[in-house]
């Protein structure tokens, strides 16, 4: 990596155009079913199409999808906003399907159509694996296969998972991810397998995108009284586009009421908020935070760390204007731990390849 | 500092405890197979009272789903808020080196020492032919 690295976007998406577009990377017999079926599309209801905060319009301009293609990601995200690197974090329905088999093929094509449609054609790009979510022997497949290529700098699923991320059956895939040294990313999002807030169905996509936070809160609870973090005690986990503000004030319940139950958890040998201080990172956009560089320094410190926060600017879905995708008031100290140095802390692949 | 004769031994079996008052302090002993140990009755996070908690072991782990469970009954939890707290030591079990119960320390002596003074027995009589629970406060 060259010394020019100063800004590592870690939250872009690119977008699929259809899926037609994944058909040149699946088996004939996916390819002929989905034309035969007529499946024409896996768009899911995490972002509504014309929701502006799918895409913010300077950067859709008058397109049908915003992020269409790597040169309008680099015309935004390193030309206007300075980046160096960005990770891609594809978001695209293939969760949602349930046939196990179909899923994986889609999500194999999925990660074949980034590396051909993206990877190969700017050296600036790296990307995430996006795992199968239903089958953990699929999932880990998909680590192996696409893990060579070490462009691919960590995995990725939804935080709307079917069961708590932390359960013993998906340890197999922890395992082996920290053997590589590549961070679990956990996105926004949802595999719709329950429904998207704890008490139910919401009315209104307004609850639903803010109600990821209680998934965040409820997954990395899992994640920490489960022991995932006793077991793999290298694996990092990346929450992305998760909202970061929630993050100090939880912990401390979480902390608070470990004190009193820790007898039942007895794996987790010290306050959780401890172990997500050393093992969980999160990306800055959407900073739900107040505008003023006083509230936001208050809120920062109450992580009581420098290492926890990434860069990003989740593009193209529309969280800030103009190029404020870091929050107002940051130490020029903290603000180059955030773009640069958490990110490569946290993603070792990152340092490996020249752009 | 005064020594203060706080019970009689034969009114505390092992694995009980008994709430006593010694120079206006409520402090609960307790018998561990034999030793006696004393702490103040005044959990040092919101003051519940620790001679009304529940007797519990030590759960440690080497990693997820191995349970090491040792010291049966040497652990006392805050009947409020559960926090465990070392009888021998009165160290919380979340965060020892800054909570930790009040401890006092207990020697046991026979009546026929302390007959002879300076103990302050401020309950009860003395009989010399019995052993009895001593506090320095």
């Amino acid at each position: 990596m060259t010394a020019a690295v100063q800004t590592i976007d870690c939250d872009t998406h690119p977008s699929v155009p259809d899926l037609a577009a994944l058909l040149p990377h699946m088996e004939p017999f996916w390819r002929d079913s989905i034309v035969e079926r007529g499946i024409d599309s896996i768009e899911t209801a995490s972002y509504p199409p014309k929701s502006p905060l799918t895409a913010r319009p300077d950067w859709k301009g008058g397109r049908k999808q915003a992020a269409a293609t790597p040169a309008l990601l680099a015309r935004d995200v390193f030309d206007g906003l300075g980046a160096d690197l960005a990770i891609l974090n594809p978001l695209y329905g293939v969760q949602l399907v349930l046939n196990e088999d179909m899923a994986r093929a889609f999500t194999r094509a999925l990660n074949d159509w980034v590396k051909a449609e993206w990877l190969d054609r700017d050296p600036r790009l790296r990307a995430s694996i996006v795992l199968p979510m239903h089958n953990v022997e699929h999932a880990v497949d998909e680590l192996e296969r696409c893990a060579g290529d070490r462009r691919f700098v960590q995995a990725m699923m939804l935080v709307g998972s079917e069961t708590p991320l932390g359960r013993r059956h998906w340890w197999p895939l922890y395992e082996r991810l920290e053997k590589l040294g590549m961070p679990l990313g956990i996105h926004a999002g949802s595999s719709f397998r329950n429904p998207v807030t704890s008490l139910g169905w919401p009315s209104y996509f307004m609850e639903d995108y803010a109600a990821q936070a209680q998934a965040f809160q409820s997954a990395l609870t899992s994640l920490v009284t489960e022991g995932v973090f006793a077991r793999c005690p290298a694996l990092k986990v990346v929450l992305m586009e998760s909202g970061v503000t929630w993050l100090p004030a939880f912990m401390w319940r979480l902390s608070k009421f470990w004190r009193g139950l820790r007898f039942e958890v007895p794996w987790v040998d010290r306050p959780p908020m401890d172990i997500v201080r050393d093992h969980v990172r999160l990306t800055i956009q959407p900073l739900d935070a107040p505008d003023d560089a006083e509230g936001v320094a208050r809120l920062i410190d109450q992580f009581n760390s420098d290492d926890m926060l990434l860069y990003a600017s989740d593009y193209p879905h529309w969280q800030f204007d103009g190029a404020a995708a870091m929050p107002p008031g940051l130490s020029p100290a903290l603000a180059k731990k955030i773009r640069m140095d958490n990110p490569l802390a946290t993603y070792s692949r990152l340092a490996e390849a020249t752009p | 500092m005064a020594r203060h004769v706080a019970a009689a031994a034969s009114e505390i079996a092992p694995g009980g405890r008994k709430l006593v008052e010694v120079a206006g302090r409520a402090i609960v002993v307790f018998n561990l197979a034999g030793d006696f140990f004393a702490l103040a009755n005044r959990c040092p996070h919101q003051a519940g009272e620790l001679a009304k908690g529940a007797l519990c072991g030590l759960v440690k782990s080497t990693e997820p789903g191995v349970y090491e469970y040792s010291r049966r009954g040497e652990m006392i939890r805050c009947p409020w808020h559960s926090w465990e707290f070392d009888i021998r030591t009165g160290q919380s079990w979340c965060d020892p080196q800054r909570i930790r119960a009040r401890r006092y320390d207990v020697k046991v002596a026979r009546g026929s020492e302390l007959v002879e003074g300076p103990y302050v027995a401020e309950s009860f009589k003395v009989a010399v032919e019995n052993d009895y629970l001593v506090i320095e406060i």
